[in-house]
């Protein structure tokens, strides 16, 4: 495990387990955009993949909603998946973490 | 008589949509979530049609036949459209792989390439009849590995050049004889290549690095003294900030011998002395860029940026170095495209379902279209320029 993964996983553990399921209205609208415009510039508006790897609900099999909302906050060092943590909240992440999961494309 | 005149009109009637008419004034805008294009003309800054059902244009791009009739769309799903932009209608398409980045045109206009992050490669087709020409599969390592491919253009003497994003290698593809395509390959020209462009010239080809510093330069000239790098020293030391969206190194924005090109992590534009390839200085401007492009004549430079400073665009006068205007033309301000001789300039406000066109002398807007997240805008004056 790589120095930075223990540093994700140790801010991961030492953060409050965070739902994301509260966020509603004009905000849940802008996230949802991000989501599919700002994620999808890389992984695609589908999630199907781009230079980023595909985000959807059979890819992700196996992966839960903390291990998202990590990666989405602090990024992947050694590649191009930038930390979110300046834009997005810990429960904002969640959010989106908890929509990947579902499909973002029905 | 009636039955002539009912010929007359039907005859008037089909001529309408294909009307004498040429196509210097056209281009055509992605509206990227609803998987159609916005054709229109610029001088009278309308839209003209829509053309629809062209699968996910999530990172679509153009290039255009060289006679600017027809509009071949590159989508993310791997479809290759080919668009009649008289008739406003689909001609040909093609699902040619299951992931892909974008295409050029070759030299004589008889080819039309595609880059394909899956499977990792380029496919060449007849630009009549989108037939396959060639397959390239871009594999590398010892156990023969898949590469996205990125940054491919055309070049001069009916060449292709592009960049292997996982390897980390340019490949130079002679397709002069289509029967038997010819490729030279550049390896260790550092990691992961995430764009790269041509110098409006055809001589340089440009990748940027996403995983070093500085950027790897081949010139096509002089392939053999191979791929050099440069910029060496930029970025070193620097602490650099989230890259939220790739930066766009297409439209190399080129004042006499001065480049401008977007710096990667960092809120700068770079100025390049293109003479010595050395930096010759660096603009602070509002976020991370991701256009830089030149107005057609040198004089501007305009720069948009990532999230979340994407409602804005900065304007560089070239001579001073200095920001002579700010605009805030809305949020998601994706793509610009300058008009040919560059009095106007088309920007694409995505999350404000507007394509906007500004007067590069005043600043003013002039015209404004309603579109559906429109992204990406190309017009039919590319058809011309080697690299586009």
């Amino acid at each position: 495990m790589t120095r930075s993964s223990w540093l994700a996983l140790s801010l991961m553990l030492s953060t409050p387990l965070v739902a994301g399921g509260d966020i509603t209205g004009a905000r849940a609208q802008e996230l949802q955009n991000l989501l599919i415009q700002d994620c999808g510039s890389c992984h695609g508006l589908q999630m199907k993949g781009g230079l980023g790897p595909a985000l959807v609900p059979e890819v992700l099999q196996g992966k839960n909603a903390d291990y998202l909302s990590s990666v989405i906050l602090y990024g992947r060092s050694g590649s191009a998946m930038p930390a979110w943590k300046g834009l997005l909240s810990p429960v904002e992440a969640r959010w989106i973490a908890e929509r990947l999961l579902q499909g973002v494309v029905k | 008589m009636i039955r002539i005149a009912g010929c007359l009109l039907l005859l008037f009637m089909v001529n309408v949509s294909a009307a004498a008419r040429g196509t210097g004034d056209l281009g055509l805008f992605i509206e990227r979530a609803s998987s159609s294009v916005q054709i229109i003309e610029t001088s009278g800054n309308t839209s003209i049609a829509r053309v629809g059902e062209l699968g996910d244009l999530s990172h679509a791009s153009v290039v255009y036949s060289r006679d600017a009739r027809y509009a071949y769309v590159f989508g993310r799903d791997g479809g290759l459209t080919k668009i009649d932009i008289l008739k406003a209608e689909i001609s040909n398409r093609k699902l040619q792989a299951g992931n892909s980045i974008g295409g050029a045109i070759s030299q004589d206009g008889r080819l039309v390439a595609v880059s394909n992050y899956k499977p990792g490669g380029v496919k060449i087709f007849d630009a009549d009849t989108l037939e396959l020409v060639a397959d390239i599969p871009a594999t590398y390592g010892d156990n023969q590995q898949r590469s996205k491919v990125i940054g491919l253009v055309d070049a001069p003497e009916s060449k292709f050049v592009f960049a292997l994003w996982d390897a980390g290698e340019i490949w130079v593809l002679d397709m002069s004889d289509r029967s038997r395509p010819q490729i030279q390959k550049f390896n260790k020209i550092g990691r992961n290549p995430y764009d790269a462009l041509i110098t409006g010239d055809g001589r340089y080809y440009i990748a940027g690095l996403f995983g070093e510093d500085g950027m790897a330069m081949l010139d096509l000239w002089n392939l053999s003294a191979g791929v050099k790098r440069i910029l060496p020293d930029y970025g070193k030391g620097k602490k650099k900030l989230p890259v939220y969206k790739m930066p766009h190194l297409e439209g190399w924005a080129v004042a006499g011998d001065l480049a401008f090109v977007p710096a990667v992590g960092s809120h700068e534009v770079l100025v390049i002395d293109m003479r010595s390839w050395q930096q010759a200085g660096r603009i602070e401007v509002h976020g991370q860029p991701i256009f830089v492009m030149a107005r057609p004549d040198g004089r501007q430079v305009w720069v948009n940026f990532a999230i979340p400073d994407n409602d804005t665009i900065q304007v560089i006068d070239t001579q001073s170095l200095a920001i002579v205007r700010q605009l805030k033309p809305g949020k998601g301000v994706l793509h610009m495209e300058f008009e040919p001789r560059g009095e106007e300039v088309w920007l694409s406000v995505r999350d404000e379902n507007r394509v906007e066109v500004y007067d590069t002398r005043t600043f003013e807007r002039r015209s404004s279209i309603p579109a559906t997240s429109p992204s990406g805008i190309f017009f039919t004056a590319r058809a011309h320029r080697i690299g586009l």
